[in-house]
């Protein structure tokens, strides 16, 4: 039985596999950062060391996260910052909802964080009775045309110049244009005015840093320097998984996620933030809150399997050399995390049982677990997801069929002879194949089935 | 040298050419080569579907029909990683995990073995065409083989290798995944088969037979003259 969400991503992956101006769009998107991601690859002495040198310190900080996370805590708290521990989405949406409401506040920018997706904070917001606005260029695109975005790094990927005037056109009533530059004037005017009129900032966090109690925000718009430093309040939504041990650890992480998410060296701004305004400081928010999300980390940190996924930085870069992100599109999965990481973590985000079919649905052909800057095995966990989600419920008609090969597999000679009695009837089953099962009718939906050998191997090797 | 073939299922009754001709090819360079007609699968469709407990039926077989100390030669990567990379882990604290790692060992993908094991690489075989390499997945980032199946087609007579564009994407075969999900497969192996027809070779050549299954299927269907054939048999060529 498929889940519903097994079903929907049927369906949408039916539609968007068959329209071939969508891959071509992302194919010719991914095609320039292809190009930069290898340049500046190339200016790495040595890539493979840094993806080791990534790997170690990620592990040490996952492994040892109580301490880190303490340590972290302690000293941002040394500075006034007020850190709220959100154990599932609803406390982390509960706590700054609560917060708007005691600041009275009306206006909300935010900059860009995953993790408000993941807890569907805007919606909480909105409800709320709060004008919420986003300020990342691409999620201020896709807020305005009401989607979730595409891509964790690029959120508006699938849309064209064109399609972009038109949504300003239509919702911003600004005069048609295909220039980047006069495109993104036209959202940097509207945003401006948001920035004044907000009371408080939201944004996310790149990392943690444990050893000085600092967030380290990553950005090329300067859209999130604004949104943290404008507003009279600022809260930073984290997942507990983002910290790493110290400060020199960026210098390896700033420039490697650059390269791995969007084909830069480093990116245009990167932000350091450990706490509100200080008494001897002219400007800043008077108010700095952390909010460090668990919602489900916890549980993938007790598996010790899978564990290295919590080493993510949110880089994208096994989206953009995934053949199944590249045909099915990002909206396609449904997740706030999408391709080969999302299909790894939602089933222990969200439920292994809905979410199983992402982990099915996958060649296992490794171009992640290649690119992943920090060396998180995961087509392997794909794997591992299959056999736990089979453990858990297994399929009674897959099972069967499976206990029926194995128990063939014993026997070749009976499944030679079983092979070469089914060779006359394959004429048949291409012509019928309207009503063959699934598995045959998929195949040939698109695909000849290959001939079946007058002779197998092991006849030859029988009449050597 | 003793040499033994594993032969993969579907490679023993779909495309028995080519295990016929990596017996030659072993024959000729002087090896006995040695075939277990007891087994016939390495348990990867149910290893991959989820079913371990069913794979590990059908792998302890094949453990105990390659006990000893020979090489096994498979000439499939993704047969060949199944043995070598996942049958550690899939008999990981069972009784039989010393007989898998020892397997595992001992286990080569067909050009590597040539390669890095016997060290040749000219087998005096001649194909006169134009051809394109397709790098099975498994093959290429489970076993990093890559470059000898390219030194080995390099010492082809009159053969001229055009390599394709995004030659190491992946084909879109994925065993149960072509069926679970023909339509992303089928998107996938259009690509492939597309960034094939542009080099304008006459031969898809691949040291996996099952991505030949499933691009051939496609390009027999697209009615293209573009033809697929298994490493071995354009070695065995003269």
């Amino acid at each position: 039985m498929l889940s519903s969400f097994a079903a929907k991503f049927n369906t949408r992956a039916t539609r968007l596999t068959a329209d071939l101006e969508h891959r071509a769009k992302i194919r010719s998107a991914l095609r320039s950062y292809e190009k930069a991601r290898d340049e500046k690859k190339a200016l790495f002495q040595d890539w493979e060391a840094a993806r080791d040198g990534a790997a170690t310190i990620k592990w040490e900080a996952v492994n040892h996260l109580d301490a880190y996370l303490v340590r972290f805590v302690e000293k941002l708290e040394a500075r006034g910052t007020k850190v709220f521990w959100a154990s599932n989405a609803q406390e982390a949406r509960d706590y700054i909802v609560a917060l708007a409401k005691e600041k009275g506040a009306r206006s909300i920018i935010k900059s860009k964080t995953m993790t408000s997706e993941e807890i569907h904070l805007n919606d909480s917001l909105r409800q709320a009775g709060y004008e919420v606005v986003e300020s990342d260029l691409g999620e201020f695109i896709v807020q305005l045309r009401e989607e979730a975005p595409y891509h964790l790094v690029f959120p508006a990927m699938h849309l064209t110049r064109t399609e972009i005037s038109d949504l300003f056109h239509e919702k911003l009533h600004s005069a048609p244009t295909d220039n980047p530059e006069q495109l993104t004037m036209i959202a940097r005017r509207e945003l401006r005015l948001k920035y004044l009129r907000a009371d408080i900032g939201i944004s996310g966090a790149n990392f943690g840093i444990a050893e000085t109690g600092m967030i380290s925000i990553t950005e090329n718009e300067g859209n999130a320097r604004l949104t943290t430093a404008l507003p009279r309040v600022h809260v930073a939504l984290m997942g507990i998984e983002k910290v790493i041990p110290k400060l020199s650890d960026l210098a390896l992480f700033l420039p490697m996620l650059a390269t791995a998410g969007t084909g830069q060296q480093i990116t245009c701004y990167n932000s350091l933030i450990g706490g509100p305004r200080q008494p001897d400081e002219p400007d800043g928010p008077a108010e700095f809150h952390l909010v460090l999300l668990d919602n489900g980390r916890t549980q993938l940190l007790a598996d010790a399997e899978q564990r290295d996924a919590l080493h993510c930085i949110r880089c994208g870069a096994c989206l953009n050399v995934c053949p199944i992100f590249r045909n099915v599109g990002g909206h396609t999965y449904a997740t706030t995390y999408q391709g080969p990481i999302g299909s790894v973590i939602t089933p222990h985000l969200r439920g292994l049982m809905d979410w199983k079919h992402l982990s099915y649905a996958s060649s296992l052909c490794g171009a992640c677990t290649e690119v992943c800057p920090v060396k998180i095995d995961l087509h392997h966990h794909l794997l591992h997801n299959r056999r736990n989600a089979v453990a858990r419920n297994p399929d009674r008609w897959e099972r069967f069929a499976f206990r029926a090969f194995a128990r063939l597999t014993a026997n070749p000679g009976l499944l030679d002879k079983l092979v070469r009695l089914s060779r006359p009837f394959l004429p048949l089953v291409r012509a019928a194949r309207q009503i063959m099962p699934p598995p045959i009718k998929g195949w040939l939906a698109s695909r000849e089935l290959p001939a079946i050998a007058l002779r197998s191997f092991r006849n030859y090797w029988k009449s050597r | 040298m003793k040499i033994t073939l594993f032969v993969p299922c579907f490679v023993d009754q779909l495309f028995p050419s080519v295990g016929i001709s990596a017996v030659r090819i072993f024959e000729k360079l002087g090896h006995n080569v040695d075939f277990k007609e007891s087994i016939i699968c390495c348990g990867q469709p149910a290893f991959n579907a989820g079913y371990w407990d069913e794979a590990r039926g059908i792998a302890a077989r094949v453990l105990k029909a390659l006990s000893g100390q020979d090489p096994v030669v498979v000439p499939s990567g993704s047969c060949g990683a199944m043995i070598r990379n996942f049958y550690p882990e899939l008999f990981k604290n069972t009784p039989e995990a010393e007989a898998a790692a020892q397997l595992a060992r001992r286990t080569f993908e067909f050009s590597s073995f040539l390669v890095d094991q016997l060290g040749v690489r000219d087998l005096g075989s001649r194909f006169p065409a134009k051809v394109t390499f397709h790098d099975g997945c498994h093959g290429l980032r489970e076993l990093n083989v890559k470059r000898q199946p390219r030194q080995l087609l390099e010492h082809v007579r009159d053969l001229t290798l055009l390599e394709m564009e995004d030659q190491t994407s992946c084909c879109g075969f994925g065993g149960m995944f072509a069926v679970k999900f023909p339509m992303i497969s089928t998107a996938m192996g259009e690509t492939k088969a597309a960034s094939a027809l542009e080099t304008g070779a006459e031969y898809l050549v691949s040291n996996d037979s099952s991505c030949l299954m499933h691009l051939q299927g496609l390009l027999s269907r697209q009615k293209q003259k573009l033809k697929t054939i298994h490493l071995a048999e354009v070695l065995a060529s003269s």
